[in-house]
């Protein structure tokens, strides 16, 4: 009946993750029960869950990506306090079978349900709004998305309190992922989380390459877009291209796990090389998808507070994507020592150090954006030079790794293990951080506060350098990746400095929820009421904070590059906004519970099939087809805002406007 | 109740015009279709995945039975002609359907479905008919291979019946709306991609399976 | 406000200074300091390529830096260029900067791919040594098929004499390292690896897994042992004879899964035992599940 779960399934035995389940779902029943004490569900429900806005699908990724980092890092404290104590005669505080699940749920939380989710929350958030136009391509599919990755989040964390989670790195190589070496549910909590999440992404890229490429301002061709918009599109046109292969890939290993089947087993002309060579297909442009977005923020928040438009666009769009289309082809790249051949990885590892020559190209893009600026420190200003400073480090020791001979010593070291965090810390999340100080304020319409703003920066930036750079040296040493035991005690005081850097870290993961605390406390001391609080270059800006569900009451004609930084000079100049245009009412999509009640589904079908309880599975999917058909059923998906509130708001705007533009013709 | 103008944020009159954005927002006949072909798209990208997976196993039948012991030409040709005359059936609905002639597309969807669950009978067929000597998925990694991707279309195929029925349902009682038209328009294209597939699964694997 | 202005360039050169210490404490352990060719070779590469990219990416830092400062709103020295967006001159430049570059690192990594090339022999006149290494649940066991005896846990190899490695693993997949000696590379069932390379210093050397492989994985470090070449035939001599044989029932109980075993030596060798491995024509590799789930809910009784 209940297939493989019994009551042996939650961890009674195990102190560590019993008192961790406990807290989690405590603390989860407590806040959902103040939540409903303080009245708050059914605004949420109707302003957020069931929501097709972008901004609003975009505030709940970002939610979603930051509390899961919350959990992604206690995850790497919790290593780096094991790898610091289990020295020599001691084993530490974590037993093999439970540190290696713990390294495994710090790589899938992470890059799933951390950095995908701040990445995609910050396209949802921007993009349409740079574009000009008033919501995604599609947006009830924006809202399925979400949930379905909400959905893969929620298994991951349920893996912690009923059964295990897999113990075999975040990519789960065969033969030891296989149900012979694996046997238990651990992997499987693995494969169905990151195929339902999957889905979702992979709509999320048919969503966005439809509205970049089809849904633009009157007059935005091409190469009058936003830096940012290059980027997202050239970040989806890699999820659109790479997912599936993640999907067959996960897949082909379930059907060996469920059905038997011998794609990558030992026996039966399995070969896991296979699975090496798919997994790197999707696993290079991944790291792609993530990074480019945050190269577009690096962009706007040049050009913003340098006072100048972002030094060479062109060139920038050219490498942006001529770093899409080569990200497919360097994927041999992780594995060089699996004795492919002098050729092959000659050939792989040149075209991962093409692939640098473009990254290169864009840093110098960033550097003479600043040449001739009037440069303003705000804390996104901080990121960009943290990151120009810390990322060209991370992308050298990346052009090591891409030449074989060099590889075939520091591979799956700590060596490795410092470069892709230099550039995933350094790139991503100080991408991440820039871009929710920056848009924060239009978001929500006030900003954070400063000073615990750049508290976090050096944080991040001291704790990241400390934590991360006693690691290459170790990596020269020999230290192998994921060891639950240190058996060289030389090897200690670097681990110590790396623990202290990782503690610093946590400071700055505490700050941020302070600082979130604390500025919206206060405020009142730091409304954003012109809805351009950076005297910004791009369209958002042209909007109130937090713009209205439709974004512009009209939409704005684009006449040149930086449509809003033009439009903002020549109103400054004549002392006068545009002449009002006419007003009409305005069509925008319903919000929809289908969402929520598609992942549930998806959620119980995904939880059975780990339990091996298939009765529930295909009851599962029929709820999941079911409400799809429902929805598909009805008529009506939209509503009509009406003219009367659409003036009412847009005069609002211009008055605001108006009385901003006199007292900046008056200083200028 | 929507019209061919008002769509999703646009002011200026509904744009049929596919031009380098000079116009605005495209309108949803355009913007539903085009986001439907990304998705197609990404599916190819799927099977091609699963092409490489059996190119790579094609040979690995770990002494077990081979291609060429197991194929029969005769039944992939019939099969093959059921989902090619489906796709030409399925054309023919939407030529009905744009003439809005209730009677005639309800037949032809039914048809375009019929022929579907032909192609799919004899493929099952097929299936068991291998297992049952010997050559299940189990067996090798090869037929592990070949099951997932011949499998994995019909499973879309599988999808596509869902869809044709459901389509069915919603154009008798609502009508050849606006929005029933695209996703009769989405089902098509959905349903020549899948012929698509075919025609690449039956000459790698079928034909170049059983040359001599 | 104290954190008001980022810190200008003294900030950088502190890090700077901290991170060169940091690195060069490093400078003789591990692969910076190699006891043979190939290593030796792979270090130089290492060393060429970090001072090659160095020599650009410092000046950039110290520009970014330096932009940055100059360039801030408060400066009424630094001249505001409000327009300037493009320069010919300067993309060229930015391109040819990183293109030049690659094309020379590419060079290197062309002919050192080639030359560094695993499974190529060692350039030696000394007659090489074949060393069969597989990778079991969580041991390492060689097998020296001229001198008819192996080990677990312990690789003794003469010095300056080109070793020839073929590996396999009996389970999962794993990675051979002896960081010292230079390249590693994977070993994976039903699979024959090949790896070339050469210890010109006596001494024992710290060999790692370097790919995870499981619960035990922590525990499969090993000692490399290289002696000057007649004391390995000595060892090799004394070796035969001690010890019981590897045989198929010893090779099935050594398969049963086990971590941080002692070091231990085989007299004896079934001959065409790695074969049999490799074919997986050897005695059951594994008894025991490789992972078995933490509690014993239903997944316990693995199919």
């Amino acid at each position: 009946m209940l297939g493989k779960l019994s009551w042996d399934a939650i961890p009674f035995h195990e102190p560590i993750p019993l008192i961790t389940s406990l807290v989690v779902v405590l603390a989860g029943a407590a806040v959902a029960i103040w939540v409903w004490r303080k009245g708050w569900w059914p605004y949420l429900w109707h302003e957020y869950i069931t929501s097709t806005d972008h901004k609003k699908i975009g505030i709940m990724y970002i939610a979603l990506g930051l509390l899961m980092l919350v959990r992604g890092f206690a995850d790497a404290i919790m290593m780096r306090a094991q790898q610091s104590m289990a020295i020599g005669a001691s084993q530490g505080y974590l037993p093999p079978e439970h540190y290696n699940q713990i390294f495994s749920a710090h790589g899938t939380i992470m890059i799933f349900f951390v950095a995908m989710p701040l990445v995609i929350g910050f396209m949802n958030f921007v993009v349409p709004l740079q574009l000009g136009v008033r919501d995604v391509a599609f947006p009830t599919m924006n809202n399925v998305s979400f949930w379905l990755t909400g959905s893969g989040a929620l298994l991951i964390n349920i893996s912690l309190v009923v059964g295990e989670f897999a113990r075999t790195g975040w990519l789960g190589f065969p033969p030891l992922s296989e149900k012979e070496f694996s046997p238990g549910v651990g992997v499987d909590y693995y494969l169905v989380a990151l195929q339902i999440s999957g889905v979702g992404t992979l709509l999320t890229g048919v969503n966005f390459v439809t509205t970049i490429l089809k849904i633009r301002a009157p007059g935005m061709s091409y190469l009058r877009m936003p830096v940012f918009c290059w980027t997202s599109l050239a970040s989806n046109l890699l999820i659109i291209a790479a997912f599936p292969v993640l999907t067959v890939t996960l897949g082909l290993l379930m059907l060996d796990r469920y059905l038997d089947f011998h794609f990558f087993t030992n026996d039966g002309g399995g070969n896991s090389m296979l699975y090496m060579n798919l997994i790197w297909v999707w696993g290079h442009p991944e790291v792609y998808i993530l990074i480019l977005p945050a190269f577009g923020i690096f962009s706007e928040v040049a050009a913003t507070f340098s006072g100048k438009p972002l030094f060479g666009y062109r060139s920038m769009v050219f490498a942006t994507m001529f770093i899409c289309i080569v990200s497919f082809m360097v994927w041999l790249h992780h594995f060089f020592t699996m004795g492919a051949g002098a050729n092959i990885n000659a050939i792989f590892g040149i075209a991962s150090m093409i692939i640098g020559i473009p990254t290169g190209v864009k840093i110098y893009n960033w550097l003479f954006t600043m040449y001739g600026g009037r440069v303003r420190f705000t804390v996104p200003m901080h990121y960009l030079i943290g990151f120009m400073l810390t990322f060209i480090l991370g992308g050298l020791t990346g052009v090591l790794l891409a030449i074989p001979p060099v590889d075939f010593v520091v591979h799956n070291t700590l060596f490795l293990v410092a470069h892709f965090h230099h550039v995933i810390i350094g790139g991503v999340v100080f991408g991440v951080m820039a871009g929710y100080t920056y848009w924060f304020p239009k978001a929500f319409g006030f900003t954070l506060h400063e000073g615990l703003g750049k508290a976090i920066f050096w944080c991040w930036f001291i704790g990241f350098h400390l934590a991360f750079m006693p690691l290459y040296v170790l990596g020269f040493w020999g230290a192998t990746r994921r060891m639950q035991h240190i058996p060289d005690p030389t090897w200690a005081p670097w681990l110590n400095v790396a623990l202290v850097g990782a503690v610093i870290i946590g400071v700055g993961i505490v700050l941020t929820v302070v600082q979130l605390l604390y500025s919206i406390k206060t405020r009142d001391q730091r409304m954003d009421v012109t809805g351009d609080p950076w005297d910004g270059r791009t369209l958002e800006w042209l909007t109130l904070s937090p713009p209205p569900h439709y974004n512009f009451a009209v939409l704005p004609d684009v006449h040149g590059e930086e449509a809003y930084w033009t439009r903002k000079q020549t109103a400054i100049k004549q002392d006068a906004l545009i002449k009002e245009p006419d007003y009409q009412p305005i069509e925008m999509p319903l919000g929809t519970p289908v969402g929520v009640i598609c992942a549930f589904f998806a959620s119980v079908c995904g939880f059975a099939i780990i339990w091996h309880i298939w009765w529930l599975a295909i009851l599962g999917l029929i709820g999941a087809f079911a409400v799809f058909v429902w929805y598909a059923w009805q008529d009506e998906h939209e509503h009509i805002i009406p003219v009367e509130e659409v003036r009412k708001n847009a005069r609002e705007r211009r008055r605001i406007r108006m009385e901003h533009l006199h007292t900046l013709s008056q200083s200028t | 109740m929507t019209t061919e103008a008002a769509t999703i944020g646009l002011t200026h009159g509904g744009s049929e015009d596919t031009g380098l954005g000079h116009r605005g927002p495209e309108s949803k006949s355009i913007v539903v279709p085009y986001g439907f072909w990304l998705f197609v798209l990404s599916d190819m990208v799927l099977f091609s995945a699963l092409f490489a997976t059996y190119a790579a196993l094609s040979n690995a039948t770990d002494g077990g039975p081979t291609s060429n012991q197991l194929f029969d030409r005769n039944l992939v040709a019939i099969e093959t002609i059921a989902l090619l005359m489906s796709s030409f059936v399925c054309g023919l609905a939407m030529i009905t359907a744009k003439r809005k002639n209730m009677a005639w597309t309800q037949i032809w969807l039914l048809v375009t479905g019929l022929l579907g669950a032909v192609f799919l009978f004899i493929e099952l067929y097929e299936f068991a008919k291998m297992i049952g000597e010997g050559a299940p998925p189990q067996r090798s990694a090869f037929l592990s291979a070949f099951f997932t991707l011949v499998g994995c279309h019909g499973a879309h195929v599988t999808a596509g019946l869902l869809w044709i029925g459901t389509m069915m349902a919603q154009i008798w009682a609502k009508g050849f709306q606006e929005h029933i038209m695209r996703r009769l328009l989405c089902l098509s294209v959905f349903w020549h991609a899948l012929d698509i597939i075919w025609v690449a699964i039956f000459t790698i694997v079928y034909l170049i399976g059983t040359l001599p | 406000m104290m954190f008001g202005r980022f810190q200008p360039a003294s900030a950088l050169r502190i890090a700077a200074g901290a991170g060169l210490v940091l690195l060069t404490s490093g400078c003789n352990r591990g692969i910076l300091d190699p006891v043979g060719p190939v290593g030796a070779a792979e270090k130089t590469i290492l060393i060429n390529s970090t001072a090659i990219m160095l020599a650009i990416i410092i000046p950039t830092m110290i520009a970014t830096v330096a932009f940055a400062f100059w360039f801030r709103r408060g400066n009424s020295k630094a001249t505001y260029r409000p327009d300037w967006e493009y320069s010919g001159a300067v993309e060229m430049v930015v391109w040819g900067i990183p293109v030049l570059t690659i094309m020379l690192l590419g060079g290197i990594a062309w002919i050192g791919s080639h030359d560094l090339e695993p499974s190529k022999p060692l350039d030696s006149p000394v007659k090489p040594v074949n060393v069969q290494v597989v990778s079991l649940d969580w041991k390492w066991l060689f097998i020296y098929p001229e001198q008819g005896v192996a080990t677990v846990n312990q690789l003794v190899v003469p010095a300056g004499t080109p070793i020839n490695y073929q590996l396999t693993s009996a389970t999962v997949w794993n990675v051979f390292s002896v960081p010292q000696f230079g390249t590693m590379i994977y070993t994976m069932p039903r699979m024959t690896t090949r790896l070339n390379l050469q210890a010109d210093r006596q001494g024992v050397y710290d060999g790692f897994s370097a790919h995870f492989s499981g619960d035990g994985f922590p525990g499969m470090q090993f000692k490399a042992h290289v002696l000057p070449p007649q004391q390995f035939a000595a060892w090799a001599q004394a070796a035969r004879g001690k010890g019981g044989p590897l045989d198929g029932r010893a090779y099935a109980e050594l398969s049963k899964p086990s971590s941080y075993v002692k070091p231990m030596t085989y007299g004896a060798v079934a001959p065409g035992l790695f074969d049999a491995i490799v074919a997986n024509k050897a005695p059951p590799p594994r008894m025991l599940p490789h992972n078995p789930p933490n509690t014993e809910q239903g997944a316990g009784h693995a199919r």
